[in-house]
């Protein structure tokens, strides 16, 4: 264990610890755009600059391991004057359209321009200027808002493991792009979405839930995903009934945050026209809506005429554990065991 | 599987067989891939040059329908060059010298004449795989779903019993279950043979266990599988058929034989949230909830319940399985009084020792647990087999390689392998407004070679014919897939395969053969499909 | 006559004025004579005077011929080699008397220099690796292998060398801490991506002494318990990269690499890789993600590579120069190397003097030497006997020291204090028609380019630099842009990830310090006082030259310029936008600036 202080509160932690979590452990504030505990620290955003004393360079509190007897302060002048300085230089580039951005309210640089009072920048001068891409149907990618955080990059890499996109170009004209610059559709891309969940600003926007509900009027609910037998946890965004967003749960065990195409992207079967609303009974060979007094008691009549031996009954493997112990149950105390499920698909 | 999903961070060798995980676990893919970049040694057996073959220190590209060949020549191989783990048979197992003399024919130059493996790559496989500190193999369907589908579980259980790569961390024998909750079906008793935690109806004491609990008398003589249900549709010995969210009208094999039987049975009611190929066939069709509108739990493919909550409420008219189900009961007069999922679980917990010290409220504070979990303070099981295995010793199986049910012949010439895509899964994500325009039709692979032979490029729509039937589908030429071998998915009802494959079925388990059948591939023009 | 030996500079410089012309014509013209037998030619590595290449030396009479092409080997063969008589018009000539100097010691270009990294560059032919062992290169190999690591430690560590990549640590702490630091797998990285521009004092050991970093990166290895190495070079020194190579297979050949080195336990493999040539590259942790395989741009550090290096495992990267010294500390000691230099800074160091000097080329001088010393002396004073304004040191990231510390001792520590470093060597000499502003500009605008785009005020802080400068020099700049420029210059240097953020405001920092009063100049008074930024000059029309031609007035878009016909004209310079039309447009000359 190594003992520190962060401005004068004496903290213990693990060695290897970084300064970042053992201020987490003192519940004193760094702000991070860059950083996320499951990737290797990138050191980029430089909003987490701390000021270590007897040391000549400011600090990044996401990367620099703790030291016996470390004092460090997160609150100077010289810190807060460097993060204004990097939040000025990030507005100077970065669209100040708040008012439509399907990320107000969640925005990260919102939020620490908000925290540190920048209205706006004070440098003039050029602007990227990148054409909005759209062209696939899972996300649209605003390289003029993007901070250049490299989390996308990180957990494309390091996580999925398909490394689709990378940094390209230097200087002013970096940006994060797909090989030779191509369509996400054209690259090594999976659309499994874990780069639009770590995106802090609006860069990466699902289309799923485009102008569905801003994040405040968002009901947040965990889930299970129910394609897979990975079991990856999921947490759902509901407005209006409506299912309008969806994220990995950082917080499952199984998934750890993690999703592929079909639990990010493929949920909106819930909201197909083509769902089924009402019981149908065939009536003279055609299929007709009705009731589910009388769906239910013609079933029920059917059933109550045979033995056992006579019915069979398909489980599901998609149906809860609680669904399909009732199925086998029903079966059973009826007197039959022809009772299964697709267990082979 | 006997391990956890997160225990591939931690593994040496991971051997994965018979499975695609890249495409139909996705997840459990990205681990696979980073623990192989991160430097455990990958190896990977199958037909088609998958994803995960980037990422392999060795690929062995078995003839479809040879794993017990290949896996008995990886264990001759580790006999013959001493590399088994001698401690553990002795102390663990049982059966040994039935395998070994079994095995003993396989020698790395047999197992490649069946496989088309080379001897050299079976040897490097058996030796990286019984040298690791730790180790364990994947599979899924590719090892299942075959004529020989127990077989293959067996030789693979042998494989793992021979070098003690069993109840360790990371170490282990890992079937990746394809659907969401096939194990927690599979827990619950959705099976002809078993109750709820796999206690046999044919049990005495399981019997009255559940009888009492019930307070019914309950029956016992193990009911049918779906394929045989299906057989006894046709002999007129099953008149009722109720399906709860399944669509065999696609999914099972041999299409026209289901989709006869569907027709002929006497009452069929549907229960699911789209009217599906099959609710076509129904009488009743009841609108069920989907996951998001309803609460329960799922069991994923690591034994790990964990809670599915409900987040909208269905649409129009349509209701929980749950509440369904319930209400049919009250229909037929059984006393059924539930009135949350939460009291369903709890009468689960009572009944299955596995589940007995799981409860909504622990799920809630604790996220998911892994089953065996059998009183309240436990927290859970990562890895099966710490100390014994559950029957006691480890039981070695003798296996012989089968050759599949059919193989290519002069009029249907090549092999047809079935499996998944990414995007998709089974057909629920083809009501997906996003992933449906991207993958809008099934695109089958075949190799240079078989495309050059008929003349057909990129893109053309052939005509694929069985024995059994035959489907139009659009193609695309690649490495992927070897000579005489074509890969196509199941996804699509306009092209559905299983309108293909056969019925013939593993002994055991019943599964049909879906992995592999004889077919032709003809011009569409030429043959005026 | 008796037995001659001629080196032939084979550097890149040399090469490119011609010297292979030369090499060529030598030796068919001493066929001709029939002197093959007696004289042998050597192609040497770089003598740093490139200036006044190519150089032709002939020994034993040391006799200094530069500027040679093929044309002057002819009477070079027939009156130097046969009838004895020096070539006086191909001697070098004094800058100030004029007079021919015969012995290169003497050319004050290499009198004040101390020759230890550059040693055997010029002197013996690179590709010949049986020179090297009879001037006694791998002899501090051959002791190493007797000595214990900590041993070898305490010597480098004792004789005080410091890193010549740039940032100065102190090298034998590095390799401390790579030592200390057990593992199963170790690196030693030789760190040749030389991206200064104008640098090429690593090219030239590299071409020139191949063996010595070799020997110097074995020595490295023994050290830390490596036994294996990379040396990363640009893809654009082909030349040294086909000398290391050819270098490697012969020390192997000669089991003084590769497997049990001069019989010993001893493995060592050394690899090479051909970087892609971005400046950042050079950077150590950008370095080793290019080895890797990944794009090159820098790591957090902490973890240092000494702990968590290539593929994650100790690594200890040092720059060419710094492993070329290290031989020659094993093999005289290190009480003998901190003979040489100041009390923080020990030996030698190469610079590539450029600029308004009268000689440049790579010279290396003994630490604490004068700045004077440098470019008055071996330099030559400045071209066209113009005035001192300021010189650039280290770099594109180094700073700019005026007149006034001419007298600093060139050191690690006083050149920091002056807020320059000592970069990897690159010294630009300015006179007085450089304009400090546009300096900085010009500066700014390599790094921004260069900048890998990791980390938020290095991207747009530099940009954002850029742009003012770039408004101030367009005579657009306001008074606030000052202190404004000051305010982001820091903010850059404090908060950057990597050195190239952290030492990219130096020019401008220097020049705020040093030559404020220009910045001022631009801004208040909209004029440019070296006259070099055109959008400030002050146009007018000298009357006596004048004819009143009237072709000005047709292509100033302004309309600034009225007068009658065959008149002297005059320009209104509140109209005037110095767009300078005019001054191409006159045929008499009368158009001047001010
Ligand atoms: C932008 C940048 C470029 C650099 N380029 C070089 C280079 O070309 N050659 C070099 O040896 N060191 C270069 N360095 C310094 C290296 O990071 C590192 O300090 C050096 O290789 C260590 O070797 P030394 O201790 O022997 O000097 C550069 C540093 C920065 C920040
Ligand atoms: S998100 Fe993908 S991998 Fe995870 S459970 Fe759902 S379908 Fe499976
Ligand atoms: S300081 Fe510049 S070059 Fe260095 S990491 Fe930051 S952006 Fe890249």
């Amino acid at each position: 264990m190594i003992t520190l202080t962060i401005n004068g509160h004496r903290v213990e932690v693990e060695a290897g610890s970084t300064i970042l979590e053992a201020a987490e452990k003192l519940g004193i504030f760094i702000p991070t755009l860059c950083h996320d505990p499951r990737f290797t620290p990138a050191g980029a955003c430089r909003m987490c600059l701390v000021e270590v004393e007897r040391a000549r360079a400011l600090m990044a509190a996401c990367s620099v391991p703790v030291m016996e007897g470390m004092a460090v302060h997160t609150d100077t002048e010289r810190v807060h004057a460097a993060r204004k300085e990097n939040l000025r230089l990030l507005l100077a580039n970065h669209p100040l359209d708040c008012l439509t951005c399907e990320k107000n309210g969640d925005c990260r640089l919102q939020e620490y321009c908000y925290r540190y009072g920048i209205a706006e920048s004070d440098y003039q001068g050029a602007r990227k200027e990148y054409a909005l891409d759209e062209s696939n149907p899972f996300l649209i990618r605003d390289l003029n808002k993007c901070v250049l955080c490299g989390l996308c990059v990180r957990v494309c890499h390091e996580i999925n493991g398909a490394g689709a996109i990378d940094f390209t170009n230097r200087g002013f004209y970096t940006k994060v792009a797909p090989a030779f610059d191509d369509a996400l559709e054209a690259s090594s891309c999976v659309f499994c979405g874990m780069c639009v969940d770590v995106c802090p600003v609006g860069a990466l926007t699902p289309k799923q839930g485009l102008r569905r509900g801003r994040p405040w009027e968002l009901q947040k609910v965990r889930t299970t995903c129910p394609f897979c037998g990975t079991g990856c946890g999921l947490e759902l965004s509901v407005k209006d009934d409506r299912v309008v967003g969806v994220k990995g749960d950082p917080a499952s065990p199984v998934s750890r945050g993690q999703t592929c195409v079909k639990g990010r992207f493929g949920l909106d079967f819930l909201h197909s026209p083509d769902r089924l609303q009402k019981p149908l009974m065939r009536k003279n060979g055609e299929m007709v809506e009705a009731s589910w007094e009388e769906a239910l008691s013609l079933i029920a009549s059917k059933m109550r005429g045979l033995r056992g031996r006579e019915m069979a009954g398909f489980s599901s493997a998609r149906a809860t554990n609680e669904e399909n112990y009732l199925f086998q149950k029903l079966f059973r105390m009826l007197g039959s065991n022809n009772i299964d499920h697709c267990a082979r698909l | 599987m006997t391990n956890s999903i997160g225990e591939i961070d931690n593994a040496d060798v991971m051997f994965v067989i018979g499975a695609n995980p890249t495409a139909a676990h996705p997840v459990i893919g990205y681990r696979l891939k980073m623990a192989a970049k991160n430097g455990a040694t990958l190896i990977v057996a199958d037909p088609r040059q998958i994803e995960l073959v980037d990422y392999a220190d060795v690929f062995l590209r078995l003839r479809p329908g040879t794993n017990e060949a290949l896996l008995n020549g990886m264990i001759h191989v580790i006999l013959a060059e001493g590399l088994a783990d001698e401690k553990f048979i002795r102390e663990r197992t049982e059966g040994f010298p039935e395998m070994a003399a079994v095995v003993k024919k396989y020698t790395p130059a047999y197992a490649a004449e069946i496989t088309g493996v080379p001897a050299a790559d079976i040897r490097r496989a058996a030796r990286l795989f019984a040298g690791a500190e730790n180790a364990s193999i994947f599979y899924t369907l590719g090892i299942t779903n075959h004529t020989t589908g127990t077989d293959g579980v067996l030789s693979v259980a042998n494989l793992a019993l021979v070098t003690g790569h069993v109840g360790k961390p990371s170490s282990g024998v890992n079937p990746l279950r394809g659907q969401n909750n096939v194990q927690g079906a599979c827990d619950m008793g959705a099976l002809p043979n078993v109750f709820t935690g796999y206690q046999g109806v044919g049990e005495r004491g399981a019997r009255f266990k559940f009888g009492r609990a019930w307070g019914t008398r309950l029956n016992p003589r193990p009911g049918l599988t779906i394929t045989e249900v299906f057989d006894a549709i046709y002999t007129k010995e099953i008149k009722f058929l109720y399906i709860m969210g399944e669509n065999p009208a696609l999914t099972e094999a041999n299409l026209h034989h289901v989709r006869g039987a569907l027709e002929k049975v006497d009452f069929l009611v549907v229960q699911d949230i789209f009217f599906t190929e099959t609710a076509a066939y129904a009488d009743v069709v009841l609108p069920a909830a989907a996951f998001a509108e309803k609460e329960g739990t799922f069991t994923n493919t690591e034994r790990r319940v964990q809670m599915v909550r409900k987040a909208i409420n269905p649409p129009g008219e349509a209701k929980p399985d749950w509440v369904i189900l319930s209400a049919l009961a009250r229909e037929l007069r059984l006393k059924w009084n539930y009135a949350t999922p939460a009291e369903i679980f709890q009468e689960i917990a009572r009944l299955n020792p596995a589940y007995a010290g799981i409860s909504y409220q622990r799920l809630e504070k604790e996220g998911g647990l892994q089953w065996p979990c059998p009183d309240a303070k436990h927290p859970g099981t990562p890895y099966l087999h710490q100390d014994k295995f559950v029957r006691g010793k480890g039981l070695f199986t003798p296996v012989e390689y089968q050759p599949p049910a059919e193989e290519p012949d002069s009029d249907y010439s090549l092999l047809l392998t079935t499996g998944r895509i990414l995007f998709h899964y089974n057909t629920m994500t083809r009501y997906s407004g996003a992933i449906e325009p991207f993958k809008p039709e099934e695109v089958a692979q075949v190799n240079p070679a078989d495309a050059g032979h008929l003349g057909v490029v990129e893109g053309e729509t052939v005509k694929l014919s069985s024995r059994r039937g035959h489907i139009a589908v659009r193609i695309t030429i690649t490495d992927a897939v070897p000579p005489g071998v074509i890969y196509v998915t199941f996804h699509y009802r306009e092209s559905a395969v299983n309108l293909l494959t056969g019925s013939a079925l593993d002994p055991v388990t019943k599964t049909p053969e879906f992995k592999i059948c004889a077919v032709k591939m003809e011009k569409l023009a030429t043959a005026g499909a | 006559m008796q037995e001659k030996h001629i080196l032939i500079c084979a550097g890149t410089g040399c090469i490119s004025s011609g010297s292979m012309q030369v090499y060529e014509a030598l030796k068919k013209e001493l066929q001709k004579q029939r002197l093959e037998s007696k004289v042998r030619i050597i192609l040497s590595g770089c003598h740093g005077f490139c200036e006044k290449g190519p150089i032709f030396i002939v020994y034993p009479e040391d006799i200094f011929y530069c500027g040679v092409s093929a044309e002057d080997v002819p009477a070079l063969v027939t009156e130097h080699l046969l009838q004895g008589k020096i070539v006086e018009r191909l001697l070098y000539k004094d800058a100030q008397t004029g007079e021919g100097i015969t012995s290169h010691a003497e050319i004050p270009f290499y009198s004040k220099q101390k020759r230890l990294a550059l040693r055997n560059c010029g002197v013996i032919d690179p590709e010949n690796i049986d020179e090297y062992i009879m001037r006694g290169v791998y002899q501090g190999l051959e002791r190493v292998l007797r000595m214990e690591p900590q041993e070898i430690i305490n010597e480098v560590k004792g004789s005080g060398l410091r890193g010549r990549g740039g940032a100065g640590f102190p090298t034998g702490m590095k390799w401390e801490f790579a030592y200390h630091n057990r593992q199963d797998k170790k690196y030693v990285v030789c760190n040749a991506d030389e991206g200064d521009p104008g640098a090429f004092m690593d090219r030239s050991v590299l071409e020139g002494d191949p063996h010595a970093v070799l020997e110097g990166i074995m020595i490295a290895g023994r050290a830390i318990g490596s036994d294996e190495a990379y040396i990363y070079v640009r893809a654009e020194y082909p030349l040294a990269i086909r000398r290391l190579r050819t270098a490697i297979a012969q020390a192997e050949a000669y089991r003084v690499a590769g497997e049990n080195i001069l019989g010993s336990e001893f493995n060592f493999k050394i690899n090479i890789k051909e970087g892609a040539g971005a400046f950042v590259c050079g950077e150590e942790t950008a370095l080793l993600a290019s080895i890797e395989g990944a794009r090159g741009m820098p790591r957090p550090r902490p973890p240092f590579p000494a702990f968590k290096g290539l593929w994650e495992k100790p690594t200890c990267i040092n720059n060419v120069e710094t492993l070329a010294n290290v031989p020659l500390i094993i093999r005289k000691g290190s009480a003998w190397y901190t003979t040489i230099g100041t009390e923080g800074s020990k030996g030698t160091k190469i610079f590539a003097l450029t600029g308004k000097v009268n000689n440049t080329g790579l010279c290396e001088v003994p630490m604490g030497i004068t700045l004077r010393e440098i470019i008055f002396d071996i330099g030559g004073g400045l071209q066209g006997g113009k005035k001192f304004k300021a010189v650039q040191i280290g770099g594109p990231s180094g700073g700019c020291i005026p007149e006034s510390l001419l007298d600093l001792p060139v050191d690690y520590d006083s050149l920091h204090s002056a807020g320059a470093m000592m970069g990897s060597g690159g010294m630009v000499v300015m006179d007085e028609g450089t304009c400090m502003v546009d300096l900085a500009r010009y500066f700014l605008a390599f790094t921004q380019s260069e900048s890998c785009g990791k980390c938020t005020p290095c991207r747009e802080g530099t940009k954002r630099m850029l742009e003012i400068l770039e408004r101030i020099t367009q005579g657009k700049g306001k008074a606030e842009d000052i202190p404004r420029l000051e305010r982001l210059a820091l903010a850059v240097k404090d908060g950057s990830l990597c050195g190239l953020g952290q030492t990219a405001p130096n020019p401008v920092l220097t020049t705020l310090r040093y030559f404020r009063d220009e910045y001022e100049a631009h801004i208040l008074e909209h004029r440019c006082p070296a006259g070099q930024c055109s959008a400030l000059l002050t146009y007018y029309i000298d009357a006596e030259l004048c004819t009143g031609c009237r072709a000005c007035t047709r292509v100033c878009p302004a309309e600034a310029i009225t007068g009658e016909k065959k008149e002297p004209h005059v320009i209104d310079e509140e109209k005037c936008i110095s767009c300078g039309n005019c001054v191409e447009r006159c045929k008499f000359d009368a158009i001047k600036t001010k």
